[in-house]
Protein backbone atom coordinates (compact mmCIF):
# COMPACT_ATOMS: atom_id res chain seq x y z
CA UNK A 1 0.00 0.00 0.00
CA UNK A 2 1.11 3.42 -1.06
CA UNK A 3 1.62 6.32 1.94
CA UNK A 4 -0.34 8.51 -0.21
CA UNK A 5 -3.37 8.45 -2.52
CA UNK A 6 -2.84 8.87 -5.92
CA UNK A 7 -4.86 10.97 -7.73
CA UNK A 8 -6.56 8.04 -9.32
CA UNK A 9 -7.41 7.08 -6.32
CA UNK A 10 -9.06 10.04 -5.25
CA UNK A 11 -10.97 10.36 -8.32
CA UNK A 12 -12.15 6.72 -8.15
CA UNK A 13 -12.48 6.90 -3.87
CA UNK A 14 -15.43 10.21 -4.70
CA UNK A 15 -16.90 8.72 -7.71
CA UNK A 16 -17.35 5.75 -5.08
CA UNK A 17 -18.63 7.93 -2.36
CA UNK A 18 -21.64 9.15 -4.99
CA UNK A 19 -22.60 5.10 -5.95
CA UNK A 20 -22.60 4.74 -1.97
CA UNK A 21 -25.18 7.99 -1.67
CA UNK A 22 -26.99 7.11 -4.07
CA UNK A 23 -27.54 3.47 -2.48
CA UNK A 24 -28.17 4.32 1.13
CA UNK A 25 -30.97 6.96 -0.12
CA UNK A 26 -32.57 3.60 -1.88
CA UNK A 27 -32.32 1.34 0.39
CA UNK A 28 -33.74 3.38 2.88
CA UNK A 29 -36.52 4.40 0.54
CA UNK A 30 -37.24 1.18 0.03
CA UNK A 31 -37.37 -0.12 3.36
CA UNK A 32 -39.44 3.37 4.20
CA UNK A 33 -36.84 3.49 7.25
CA UNK A 34 -33.86 4.24 7.90
CA UNK A 35 -31.16 7.26 9.02
CA UNK A 36 -30.23 9.12 6.09
CA UNK A 37 -28.56 12.17 7.80
CA UNK A 38 -26.01 9.59 9.59
CA UNK A 39 -25.40 7.16 6.86
CA UNK A 40 -24.41 10.42 4.33
CA UNK A 41 -21.88 11.82 7.08
CA UNK A 42 -19.90 8.43 6.88
CA UNK A 43 -18.94 7.68 3.25
CA UNK A 44 -16.26 8.56 2.68
CA UNK A 45 -14.49 7.27 5.92
CA UNK A 46 -15.89 3.64 5.25
CA UNK A 47 -14.78 3.49 1.70
CA UNK A 48 -11.43 4.39 2.74
CA UNK A 49 -11.27 2.27 4.98
CA UNK A 50 -12.55 -0.42 3.39
CA UNK A 51 -10.57 0.15 -0.26
CA UNK A 52 -7.41 1.39 0.18
CA UNK A 53 -6.79 1.12 4.24
CA UNK A 54 -8.05 -2.67 6.10
CA UNK A 55 -6.61 -6.09 5.47
CA UNK A 56 -9.91 -7.66 4.41
CA UNK A 57 -11.55 -9.82 1.77
CA UNK A 58 -14.43 -11.99 1.55
CA UNK A 59 -12.97 -14.61 0.87
CA UNK A 60 -10.42 -14.60 3.51
CA UNK A 61 -12.66 -17.12 6.38
CA UNK A 62 -11.20 -19.50 3.86
CA UNK A 63 -7.50 -18.79 4.00
CA UNK A 64 -5.51 -19.21 6.89
CA UNK A 65 -4.23 -15.48 7.00
CA UNK A 66 -8.51 -15.08 8.22
CA UNK A 67 -7.14 -14.20 11.95
CA UNK A 68 -5.10 -11.36 10.60
CA UNK A 69 -7.84 -9.25 9.04
CA UNK A 70 -7.89 -5.91 10.41
CA UNK A 71 -11.55 -5.50 12.19
CA UNK A 72 -14.12 -3.11 12.03
CA UNK A 73 -16.66 -2.21 14.36
CA UNK A 74 -19.74 0.21 13.48
CA UNK A 75 -20.57 1.21 17.03
CA UNK A 76 -23.10 3.62 15.21
CA UNK A 77 -25.17 0.87 13.96
CA UNK A 78 -27.80 3.13 12.33
CA UNK A 79 -25.38 3.95 9.38
CA UNK A 80 -25.83 0.18 8.30
CA UNK A 81 -27.10 1.16 4.90
CA UNK A 82 -23.21 2.77 4.26
CA UNK A 83 -21.50 -0.10 5.68
CA UNK A 84 -23.56 -2.40 3.49
CA UNK A 85 -22.88 -0.90 0.74
CA UNK A 86 -19.36 -0.83 0.80
CA UNK A 87 -19.45 -4.16 1.58
CA UNK A 88 -21.32 -5.14 -1.50
CA UNK A 89 -19.13 -2.73 -3.65
CA UNK A 90 -16.26 -5.55 -1.99
CA UNK A 91 -18.19 -8.23 -2.90
CA UNK A 92 -18.78 -9.87 0.64
CA UNK A 93 -22.69 -9.94 -1.34
CA UNK A 94 -24.39 -9.74 -3.89
CA UNK A 95 -25.28 -5.48 -4.49
CA UNK A 96 -29.09 -6.55 -5.61
CA UNK A 97 -29.27 -7.51 -2.17
CA UNK A 98 -29.31 -4.00 -0.95
CA UNK A 99 -32.67 -3.81 -1.79
CA UNK A 100 -33.94 -6.01 1.32
CA UNK A 101 -32.48 -3.82 4.00
CA UNK A 102 -34.32 -3.68 6.56
CA UNK A 103 -36.96 -5.99 5.31
CA UNK A 104 -38.49 -9.41 7.02
CA UNK A 105 -36.03 -12.22 6.63
CA UNK A 106 -33.37 -10.21 5.48
CA UNK A 107 -29.28 -10.30 6.19
CA UNK A 108 -29.54 -7.01 6.19
CA UNK A 109 -30.71 -5.95 9.57
CA UNK A 110 -31.35 -2.44 10.44
CA UNK A 111 -28.54 -2.66 12.69
CA UNK A 112 -25.66 -4.84 11.73
CA UNK A 113 -25.62 -8.61 13.27
CA UNK A 114 -22.63 -10.48 12.58
CA UNK A 115 -25.16 -13.59 13.33
CA UNK A 116 -27.14 -12.62 9.91
CA UNK A 117 -24.27 -11.75 7.69
CA UNK A 118 -20.69 -12.55 6.94
CA UNK A 119 -18.36 -9.54 6.79
CA UNK A 120 -20.00 -7.74 10.26
CA UNK A 121 -17.44 -8.53 12.86
CA UNK A 122 -19.92 -7.52 15.99
CA UNK A 123 -23.50 -7.16 16.15
CA UNK A 124 -23.98 -3.32 17.32
CA UNK A 125 -26.74 -0.33 16.79
CA UNK A 126 -27.15 0.10 21.12
CA UNK A 127 -25.05 3.01 21.47
CA UNK A 128 -22.24 3.28 23.34
CA UNK A 129 -20.78 -0.53 23.13
CA UNK A 130 -18.72 -0.12 19.92
CA UNK A 131 -15.72 1.08 21.41
CA UNK A 132 -15.53 -0.96 24.38
CA UNK A 133 -16.52 -4.10 22.30
CA UNK A 134 -13.34 -2.87 19.78
CA UNK A 135 -11.20 -2.02 23.01
CA UNK A 136 -11.46 -6.35 23.97
CA UNK A 137 -10.75 -7.48 19.95
CA UNK A 138 -7.94 -4.95 20.53
CA UNK A 139 -7.20 -6.63 23.36
CA UNK A 140 -6.88 -10.11 22.17
CA UNK A 141 -4.98 -9.07 19.56
CA UNK A 142 -2.35 -8.12 20.91
CA UNK A 143 -2.47 -11.29 23.97
CA UNK A 144 -1.58 -12.85 20.49
CA UNK A 145 1.06 -10.73 18.95
CA UNK A 146 -1.83 -10.40 16.04
CA UNK A 147 -0.70 -7.47 13.82
CA UNK A 148 -3.96 -6.52 13.09
CA UNK A 149 -5.72 -3.17 13.64
CA UNK A 150 -9.05 -2.49 15.14
CA UNK A 151 -11.34 0.22 13.45
CA UNK A 152 -14.27 1.37 14.85
CA UNK A 153 -16.62 4.43 14.23
CA UNK A 154 -18.50 6.15 16.55
CA UNK A 155 -21.00 8.63 16.16
CA UNK A 156 -20.90 12.00 17.93
CA UNK A 157 -23.39 12.15 19.93
CA UNK A 158 -22.70 8.79 21.24
CA UNK A 159 -19.83 10.14 23.03
CA UNK A 160 -22.90 11.25 25.72
CA UNK A 161 -23.27 7.88 27.32
CA UNK A 162 -21.35 7.01 29.86
CA UNK A 163 -19.71 3.65 28.55
CA UNK A 164 -18.14 5.35 25.81
CA UNK A 165 -16.17 7.14 29.01
CA UNK A 166 -15.39 3.69 30.64
CA UNK A 167 -13.67 2.16 27.28
CA UNK A 168 -11.71 5.42 26.76
CA UNK A 169 -10.18 5.12 29.70
CA UNK A 170 -9.49 0.94 29.06
CA UNK A 171 -8.26 1.63 25.59
CA UNK A 172 -5.56 4.50 26.96
CA UNK A 173 -4.55 2.23 30.32
CA UNK A 174 -4.34 -0.82 28.12
CA UNK A 175 -2.29 1.15 25.64
CA UNK A 176 -4.23 -0.06 22.52
CA UNK A 177 -1.84 1.16 20.16
CA UNK A 178 -3.72 -1.36 17.42
CA UNK A 179 -7.15 1.00 18.05
CA UNK A 180 -7.99 3.76 15.91
CA UNK A 181 -11.62 5.07 16.49
CA UNK A 182 -13.22 7.38 14.13
CA UNK A 183 -15.97 9.93 15.66
CA UNK A 184 -18.45 10.62 13.13
CA UNK A 185 -19.08 14.86 14.18
CA UNK A 186 -21.85 15.81 12.38
CA UNK A 187 -22.38 17.86 15.01
CA UNK A 188 -26.18 16.66 14.94
CA UNK A 189 -28.23 14.08 17.03
CA UNK A 190 -32.27 13.44 16.83
CA UNK A 191 -32.95 15.44 19.22
CA UNK A 192 -30.91 18.66 17.82
CA UNK A 193 -27.35 20.27 17.31
CA UNK A 194 -25.00 18.03 19.93
CA UNK A 195 -24.21 21.72 21.44
CA UNK A 196 -28.01 21.98 22.57
CA UNK A 197 -28.79 18.86 23.73
CA UNK A 198 -25.55 18.16 25.52
CA UNK A 199 -22.20 18.83 24.56
CA UNK A 200 -19.46 16.95 24.08
CA UNK A 201 -17.39 19.33 23.25
CA UNK A 202 -13.67 20.29 23.83
CA UNK A 203 -14.01 16.59 22.66
CA UNK A 204 -10.35 16.86 21.32
CA UNK A 205 -8.99 18.16 24.35
CA UNK A 206 -11.23 15.62 26.42
CA UNK A 207 -9.83 12.83 24.47
CA UNK A 208 -6.02 13.93 24.65
CA UNK A 209 -6.45 14.31 29.07
CA UNK A 210 -7.57 10.93 28.50
CA UNK A 211 -4.28 9.74 26.90
CA UNK A 212 -5.49 9.24 23.25
CA UNK A 213 -3.30 10.34 20.48
CA UNK A 214 -6.28 13.19 18.26
CA UNK A 215 -6.20 13.66 14.88
CA UNK A 216 -8.61 16.15 13.74
CA UNK A 217 -9.89 16.28 9.59
CA UNK A 218 -12.51 16.94 7.45
CA UNK A 219 -14.14 13.85 7.33
CA UNK A 220 -15.34 14.01 3.50
CA UNK A 221 -11.87 14.71 2.37
CA UNK A 222 -10.90 11.26 1.27
CA UNK A 223 -6.65 12.54 1.61
CA UNK A 224 -6.79 13.58 4.67
CA UNK A 225 -8.82 10.27 6.13
CA UNK A 226 -6.17 8.05 4.47
CA UNK A 227 -3.21 10.30 5.53
CA UNK A 228 -4.48 10.51 9.25
CA UNK A 229 -4.98 6.23 9.18
CA UNK A 230 -1.55 6.08 7.92
CA UNK A 231 -0.37 8.48 11.62
CA UNK A 232 -2.27 6.48 13.45
CA UNK A 233 -0.84 3.39 12.32
CA UNK A 234 2.61 4.89 13.63
CA UNK A 235 1.22 5.94 17.12
CA UNK A 236 2.02 3.90 20.18
CA UNK A 237 -1.54 4.71 21.99
CA UNK A 238 -4.94 4.64 20.85
CA UNK A 239 -5.74 7.02 17.97
CA UNK A 240 -9.02 9.04 17.78
CA UNK A 241 -9.56 10.64 14.48
CA UNK A 242 -12.13 13.42 14.74
CA UNK A 243 -13.67 13.27 11.22
CA UNK A 244 -15.63 16.72 11.00
CA UNK A 245 -18.53 15.93 8.62
CA UNK A 246 -21.84 17.21 7.12
CA UNK A 247 -24.90 14.77 8.54
CA UNK A 248 -27.00 14.00 5.49
CA UNK A 249 -24.02 15.57 2.82
CA UNK A 250 -24.78 15.03 -0.91
CA UNK A 251 -28.14 16.05 -0.31
CA UNK A 252 -29.15 19.20 0.21
CA UNK A 253 -32.42 19.54 1.85
CA UNK A 254 -30.98 16.87 4.26
CA UNK A 255 -27.87 18.43 4.94
CA UNK A 256 -27.75 20.02 8.49
CA UNK A 257 -31.11 18.85 9.43
CA UNK A 258 -31.72 16.81 12.20
CA UNK A 259 -35.31 16.16 11.06
CA UNK A 260 -33.48 13.68 8.38
CA UNK A 261 -31.60 11.60 11.27
CA UNK A 262 -34.50 8.93 11.30
CA UNK A 263 -36.65 9.44 8.68
CA UNK A 264 -36.97 8.50 5.04
CA UNK A 265 -37.40 9.81 2.07
CA UNK A 266 -40.89 9.98 0.42
CA UNK A 267 -41.28 9.41 -3.10
CA UNK A 268 -40.58 12.95 -4.04
CA UNK A 269 -37.76 13.49 -2.26
CA UNK A 270 -36.17 10.60 -3.10
CA UNK A 271 -36.90 12.11 -6.70
CA UNK A 272 -35.33 15.43 -5.75
CA UNK A 273 -32.33 13.42 -3.49
CA UNK A 274 -31.23 11.01 -6.43
CA UNK A 275 -31.47 14.10 -9.32
CA UNK A 276 -28.97 15.67 -6.92
CA UNK A 277 -26.82 12.71 -6.44
CA UNK A 278 -27.20 12.04 -10.08
CA UNK A 279 -25.47 15.13 -11.12
CA UNK B 1 -25.13 -42.74 40.97
CA UNK B 2 -24.22 -39.14 42.96
CA UNK B 3 -23.55 -39.73 46.58
CA UNK B 4 -25.09 -37.19 48.86
CA UNK B 5 -22.51 -36.26 52.05
CA UNK B 6 -24.52 -36.33 54.90
CA UNK B 7 -24.16 -34.86 58.84
CA UNK B 8 -20.03 -34.73 59.25
CA UNK B 9 -19.16 -35.10 56.07
CA UNK B 10 -20.64 -31.86 54.95
CA UNK B 11 -18.07 -29.68 55.69
CA UNK B 12 -18.44 -25.74 55.07
CA UNK B 13 -16.60 -24.05 52.07
CA UNK B 14 -16.10 -20.98 50.12
CA UNK B 15 -17.52 -21.40 47.29
CA UNK B 16 -16.13 -18.06 45.18
CA UNK B 17 -12.22 -19.89 46.58
CA UNK B 18 -13.47 -22.57 44.70
CA UNK B 19 -14.27 -20.57 41.43
CA UNK B 20 -10.69 -19.04 42.15
CA UNK B 21 -8.91 -22.09 42.38
CA UNK B 22 -10.80 -24.17 39.58
CA UNK B 23 -10.14 -20.84 37.05
CA UNK B 24 -6.66 -21.32 37.78
CA UNK B 25 -6.53 -25.07 36.97
CA UNK B 26 -8.60 -24.53 33.68
CA UNK B 27 -6.43 -21.34 33.18
CA UNK B 28 -3.57 -23.98 33.26
CA UNK B 29 -4.39 -26.12 30.77
CA UNK B 30 -6.32 -23.78 28.23
CA UNK B 31 -4.38 -20.44 27.06
CA UNK B 32 -7.52 -19.14 25.62
CA UNK B 33 -9.19 -18.37 29.03
CA UNK B 34 -9.40 -14.58 29.80
CA UNK B 35 -10.11 -12.98 33.47
CA UNK B 36 -11.94 -9.69 33.59
CA UNK B 37 -12.68 -8.04 37.08
CA UNK B 38 -14.96 -4.78 38.18
CA UNK B 39 -12.08 -3.88 41.06
CA UNK B 40 -13.58 -6.65 42.92
CA UNK B 41 -10.88 -9.58 41.99
CA UNK B 42 -10.02 -9.78 45.71
CA UNK B 43 -13.80 -11.00 46.78
CA UNK B 44 -14.88 -13.03 43.55
CA UNK B 45 -11.66 -14.79 43.96
CA UNK B 46 -10.88 -14.26 39.90
CA UNK B 47 -7.39 -12.20 41.50
CA UNK B 48 -5.85 -15.70 41.67
CA UNK B 49 -6.07 -15.96 38.26
CA UNK B 50 -4.49 -12.04 38.07
CA UNK B 51 -1.96 -13.22 40.30
CA UNK B 52 -0.97 -16.64 37.90
CA UNK B 53 -1.47 -15.38 34.57
CA UNK B 54 -1.05 -11.23 34.86
CA UNK B 55 -0.77 -10.80 31.20
CA UNK B 56 -4.37 -12.76 30.75
CA UNK B 57 -6.09 -11.14 33.56
CA UNK B 58 -7.78 -7.33 33.05
CA UNK B 59 -9.13 -5.64 35.72
CA UNK B 60 -11.75 -3.15 34.13
CA UNK B 61 -12.31 -0.71 37.47
CA UNK B 62 -15.32 -0.33 38.65
CA UNK B 63 -17.08 0.30 34.97
CA UNK B 64 -18.89 -2.94 34.79
CA UNK B 65 -20.64 -1.66 31.36
CA UNK B 66 -17.08 -1.66 30.07
CA UNK B 67 -16.06 -5.15 31.26
CA UNK B 68 -18.92 -7.17 29.92
CA UNK B 69 -18.48 -5.32 26.70
CA UNK B 70 -14.78 -5.62 26.15
CA UNK B 71 -15.31 -9.31 27.48
CA UNK B 72 -17.71 -9.60 24.44
CA UNK B 73 -15.39 -8.19 22.20
CA UNK B 74 -12.31 -10.52 23.50
CA UNK B 75 -14.12 -14.26 22.86
CA UNK B 76 -14.20 -12.81 18.91
CA UNK B 77 -10.78 -13.42 19.26
CA UNK B 78 -10.70 -16.80 20.31
CA UNK B 79 -10.65 -15.60 23.98
CA UNK B 80 -12.92 -17.46 25.95
CA UNK B 81 -13.66 -14.62 28.95
CA UNK B 82 -14.96 -15.22 32.94
CA UNK B 83 -15.98 -11.93 33.65
CA UNK B 84 -16.83 -11.54 37.51
CA UNK B 85 -18.28 -9.27 39.67
CA UNK B 86 -21.05 -8.34 42.47
CA UNK B 87 -24.39 -10.14 40.75
CA UNK B 88 -26.20 -6.98 41.16
CA UNK B 89 -23.50 -4.90 39.04
CA UNK B 90 -22.45 -7.76 36.51
CA UNK B 91 -26.59 -8.30 35.56
CA UNK B 92 -28.04 -5.14 36.56
CA UNK B 93 -25.53 -2.18 35.57
CA UNK B 94 -24.71 -4.20 32.61
CA UNK B 95 -27.86 -5.98 31.79
CA UNK B 96 -28.14 -4.00 28.08
CA UNK B 97 -24.52 -4.84 27.46
CA UNK B 98 -24.83 -8.36 28.01
CA UNK B 99 -28.22 -8.68 25.89
CA UNK B 100 -26.87 -6.48 22.91
CA UNK B 101 -23.31 -7.04 23.01
CA UNK B 102 -23.17 -10.91 24.47
CA UNK B 103 -26.30 -12.95 23.61
CA UNK B 104 -27.37 -11.43 20.73
CA UNK B 105 -24.54 -12.44 18.85
CA UNK B 106 -24.25 -15.57 21.04
CA UNK B 107 -20.49 -14.64 22.14
CA UNK B 108 -18.50 -16.78 24.52
CA UNK B 109 -18.58 -15.20 26.73
CA UNK B 110 -19.41 -16.49 30.96
CA UNK B 111 -20.40 -14.28 34.00
CA UNK B 112 -19.77 -15.53 37.33
CA UNK B 113 -21.14 -13.33 39.40
CA UNK B 114 -20.87 -13.68 43.51
CA UNK B 115 -22.76 -12.30 45.89
CA UNK B 116 -25.96 -13.50 44.52
CA UNK B 117 -28.96 -13.15 47.14
CA UNK B 118 -29.93 -12.16 50.45
CA UNK B 119 -26.79 -13.61 51.75
CA UNK B 120 -24.70 -10.78 50.94
CA UNK B 121 -25.48 -9.94 54.79
CA UNK B 122 -24.32 -6.40 56.40
CA UNK B 123 -24.42 -4.42 52.94
CA UNK B 124 -27.78 -4.61 52.82
CA UNK B 125 -30.34 -4.15 50.23
CA UNK B 126 -28.37 -2.00 47.61
CA UNK B 127 -25.39 -4.96 47.31
CA UNK B 128 -28.31 -8.19 47.72
CA UNK B 129 -28.88 -9.00 44.27
CA UNK B 130 -32.50 -10.46 44.06
CA UNK B 131 -33.94 -9.78 40.58
CA UNK B 132 -30.21 -11.24 38.71
CA UNK B 133 -31.42 -14.83 37.69
CA UNK B 134 -34.95 -13.33 36.09
CA UNK B 135 -33.19 -10.69 34.18
CA UNK B 136 -30.50 -13.15 33.09
CA UNK B 137 -33.38 -16.25 32.69
CA UNK B 138 -35.22 -13.18 29.99
CA UNK B 139 -32.26 -13.02 27.26
CA UNK B 140 -32.45 -15.84 24.73
CA UNK B 141 -29.33 -17.63 24.17
CA UNK B 142 -28.12 -17.27 27.46
CA UNK B 143 -27.38 -20.31 29.88
CA UNK B 144 -28.08 -19.66 33.54
CA UNK B 145 -26.73 -21.90 36.47
CA UNK B 146 -27.06 -21.55 40.52
CA UNK B 147 -24.46 -23.80 42.27
CA UNK B 148 -25.26 -25.57 45.33
CA UNK B 149 -21.84 -26.11 46.71
CA UNK B 150 -18.10 -26.37 45.96
CA UNK B 151 -18.19 -29.52 44.26
CA UNK B 152 -20.89 -28.44 42.20
CA UNK B 153 -19.39 -24.98 41.24
CA UNK B 154 -16.32 -26.56 40.37
CA UNK B 155 -17.89 -28.99 37.70
CA UNK B 156 -19.83 -25.78 36.29
CA UNK B 157 -17.04 -23.62 35.93
CA UNK B 158 -15.07 -26.37 33.47
CA UNK B 159 -18.75 -27.21 32.23
CA UNK B 160 -18.34 -23.36 30.96
CA UNK B 161 -15.19 -23.28 29.51
CA UNK B 162 -16.55 -26.12 27.57
CA UNK B 163 -19.54 -25.10 26.31
CA UNK B 164 -19.83 -22.84 23.33
CA UNK B 165 -21.84 -19.83 24.30
CA UNK B 166 -23.31 -17.29 27.14
CA UNK B 167 -23.36 -18.42 30.69
CA UNK B 168 -24.63 -16.88 33.72
CA UNK B 169 -23.53 -18.48 36.54
CA UNK B 170 -24.66 -17.20 40.35
CA UNK B 171 -22.58 -17.93 43.15
CA UNK B 172 -23.42 -17.41 46.94
CA UNK B 173 -20.96 -15.35 49.46
CA UNK B 174 -21.11 -17.49 51.85
CA UNK B 175 -19.38 -20.90 52.72
CA UNK B 176 -21.66 -23.51 52.39
CA UNK B 177 -21.84 -26.71 53.59
CA UNK B 178 -20.62 -29.52 50.92
CA UNK B 179 -23.33 -31.65 49.67
CA UNK B 180 -22.19 -33.31 46.39
CA UNK B 181 -19.53 -35.76 46.85
CA UNK B 182 -16.49 -34.72 44.45
CA UNK B 183 -15.82 -38.04 43.52
CA UNK B 184 -19.50 -38.98 42.19
CA UNK B 185 -20.72 -36.11 40.93
CA UNK B 186 -21.05 -35.20 37.59
CA UNK B 187 -22.62 -31.78 36.15
CA UNK B 188 -24.87 -32.18 33.13
CA UNK B 189 -26.61 -29.50 31.68
CA UNK B 190 -29.73 -30.69 30.78
CA UNK B 191 -30.55 -33.05 34.04
CA UNK B 192 -32.27 -31.59 37.26
CA UNK B 193 -31.34 -33.48 40.50
CA UNK B 194 -33.45 -35.36 42.62
CA UNK B 195 -31.48 -35.58 45.92
CA UNK B 196 -34.31 -37.25 48.35
CA UNK B 197 -37.02 -39.41 47.30
CA UNK B 198 -40.07 -38.65 48.62
CA UNK B 199 -44.39 -38.79 47.89
CA UNK B 200 -45.97 -35.85 49.64
CA UNK B 201 -44.56 -33.16 48.21
CA UNK B 202 -42.09 -32.11 45.48
CA UNK B 203 -39.37 -29.40 46.61
CA UNK B 204 -37.14 -27.52 44.07
CA UNK B 205 -34.37 -25.77 45.32
CA UNK B 206 -31.24 -24.25 44.00
CA UNK B 207 -27.78 -22.35 45.38
CA UNK B 208 -27.36 -22.24 48.83
CA UNK B 209 -31.13 -22.95 49.88
CA UNK B 210 -30.36 -26.89 48.37
CA UNK B 211 -29.05 -27.67 51.84
CA UNK B 212 -31.78 -25.72 53.79
CA UNK B 213 -34.04 -27.77 51.48
CA UNK B 214 -32.61 -31.09 52.96
CA UNK B 215 -32.63 -30.30 56.62
CA UNK B 216 -36.37 -28.91 55.87
CA UNK B 217 -37.00 -32.27 54.49
CA UNK B 218 -35.74 -34.57 57.45
CA UNK B 219 -38.15 -32.12 59.68
CA UNK B 220 -40.94 -32.21 57.58
CA UNK B 221 -39.96 -36.53 58.06
CA UNK B 222 -40.64 -36.37 61.86
CA UNK B 223 -44.16 -34.88 61.49
CA UNK B 224 -44.71 -37.32 58.88
CA UNK B 225 -44.73 -35.07 55.41
CA UNK B 226 -42.63 -37.47 53.09
CA UNK B 227 -40.59 -34.73 50.78
CA UNK B 228 -39.01 -34.97 47.63
CA UNK B 229 -36.58 -32.71 47.01
CA UNK B 230 -35.26 -31.83 43.76
CA UNK B 231 -32.22 -29.37 42.76
CA UNK B 232 -32.29 -27.95 40.13
CA UNK B 233 -28.69 -25.92 39.18
CA UNK B 234 -30.01 -24.64 35.48
CA UNK B 235 -32.84 -22.59 35.77
CA UNK B 236 -32.36 -22.69 31.73
CA UNK B 237 -33.01 -24.44 30.01
CA UNK B 238 -35.23 -26.42 32.10
CA UNK B 239 -35.54 -30.08 32.79
CA UNK B 240 -38.96 -30.46 32.12
CA UNK B 241 -39.02 -34.07 32.21
CA UNK B 242 -37.64 -34.73 35.85
CA UNK B 243 -40.32 -31.38 37.09
CA UNK B 244 -43.24 -32.82 35.79
CA UNK B 245 -42.46 -36.40 36.66
CA UNK B 246 -41.98 -35.62 40.03
CA UNK B 247 -44.87 -33.43 40.04
CA UNK B 248 -46.83 -36.17 38.85
CA UNK B 249 -46.12 -38.21 41.70
CA UNK B 250 -46.64 -35.58 44.83
CA UNK B 251 -48.96 -33.05 42.68
CA UNK B 252 -47.52 -30.73 45.32
CA UNK B 253 -44.86 -28.39 44.61
CA UNK B 254 -42.79 -25.88 46.42
CA UNK B 255 -40.14 -23.96 44.82
CA UNK B 256 -37.51 -22.50 47.29
CA UNK B 257 -34.57 -19.89 46.14
CA UNK B 258 -32.46 -17.31 47.53
CA UNK B 259 -33.87 -15.05 45.16
CA UNK B 260 -37.69 -12.91 44.25
CA UNK B 261 -40.37 -15.26 43.56
CA UNK B 262 -40.66 -13.17 40.66
CA UNK B 263 -38.91 -13.96 37.46
CA UNK B 264 -36.83 -17.25 38.38
CA UNK B 265 -36.71 -20.88 39.84
CA UNK B 266 -40.32 -20.40 40.82
CA UNK B 267 -41.83 -18.80 38.01
CA UNK B 268 -39.56 -21.41 36.00
CA UNK B 269 -41.39 -23.96 37.64
CA UNK B 270 -44.37 -22.37 37.31
CA UNK B 271 -44.40 -22.07 33.80
CA UNK B 272 -43.19 -25.78 33.34
CA UNK B 273 -45.82 -26.85 34.92
CA UNK B 274 -48.54 -25.13 34.06
CA UNK B 275 -47.83 -26.13 30.20
CA UNK B 276 -47.29 -29.80 30.83
CA UNK B 277 -48.62 -30.93 34.47
CA UNK B 278 -50.86 -27.98 35.80
CA UNK B 279 -50.54 -28.64 39.53
CA UNK B 280 -50.85 -26.26 42.42
CA UNK B 281 -47.44 -24.34 42.95
CA UNK B 282 -45.46 -22.38 46.19
CA UNK B 283 -42.97 -20.09 45.68
CA UNK B 284 -40.68 -19.43 48.71
CA UNK B 285 -38.16 -16.96 48.01
CA UNK B 286 -38.14 -13.15 48.67
CA UNK B 287 -41.80 -11.12 48.54
CA UNK B 288 -41.31 -8.86 45.78
CA UNK B 289 -39.36 -6.72 48.30
CA UNK B 290 -35.86 -5.30 49.29
CA UNK B 291 -33.96 -6.63 51.66
CA UNK B 292 -32.12 -5.08 54.14
CA UNK B 293 -28.49 -5.62 56.34
CA UNK B 294 -28.14 -8.30 58.74
CA UNK B 295 -25.64 -11.08 59.17
CA UNK B 296 -26.05 -13.74 56.87
CA UNK B 297 -27.73 -16.28 59.30
CA UNK B 298 -30.00 -13.87 60.70
CA UNK B 299 -31.07 -13.02 57.24
CA UNK B 300 -31.74 -16.36 56.08
CA UNK B 301 -33.93 -16.58 59.67
CA UNK B 302 -35.53 -13.58 59.07
CA UNK B 303 -36.51 -14.27 55.49
CA UNK B 304 -37.83 -17.93 56.53
CA UNK B 305 -35.60 -19.56 54.17
CA UNK B 306 -33.97 -21.88 56.92
CA UNK B 307 -34.57 -25.47 56.91
CA UNK B 308 -36.41 -24.82 60.33
CA UNK B 309 -38.35 -21.69 58.95
CA UNK B 310 -38.95 -23.85 55.78
CA UNK B 311 -40.11 -26.72 57.23
CA UNK B 312 -42.56 -24.58 59.66
CA UNK B 313 -43.84 -22.70 56.69
CA UNK B 314 -44.48 -25.82 54.40
CA UNK B 315 -45.98 -27.75 57.33
CA UNK B 316 -48.83 -24.99 57.86
CA UNK B 317 -48.93 -24.82 54.61
CA UNK B 318 -49.99 -28.31 53.79
CA UNK B 319 -52.26 -28.04 56.39
CA UNK B 320 -54.46 -25.86 54.73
Amino acid sequence: MNNQLLPSQVEELNKLCREMRKDIVKMIHAAKSGHPGGNLSAVEILAVLYKCCMKHSPEWDKSPDFDKRDRFILSKGHASAALYSILAECGYFPKEELMTFRKLGTRLQGHPSCRHLKGIEVSTGSLGQGLSMACGVALGLKIDKNPANVFVFVGDGEMQEGSIWEAVMNASHHNLDNLIAFIDKNKLQIDGSTCEVKSIDPLDEKLEAFGWNVITIDGHDVEEIFDAIQIAKTMDRPTAIIAETIKGKGVSFMENNCAWHGKAPNDEDFARAMAELEK
Amino acid sequence: MIKILQGKDREKKSIRSEYGKTLVELGKSNPNIVALDADLSCSTQTAMFGKEFPERFFNMGIAEQDAMTTAAGLSTTGKIPFVSTFAMFATGRAWEQIRNSICYPRFNVKIVATHGGITVGEDGASHQALEDVAIMRDIPNMTVIVPADCTETREVIKFAAEYDGPVYIRLARTNVPNIFDPETYKFDLKKALVVREGKDVTLITNGETLVEALDCAELLEKVGIDAEVIHMPVVKPVDVDTIVESAKKTQNVITIENHSIIGALGSAICETLSENHPVKVKRIGINDQFGQSGEQRELMNFYGLTGEKLAERITKYLKK
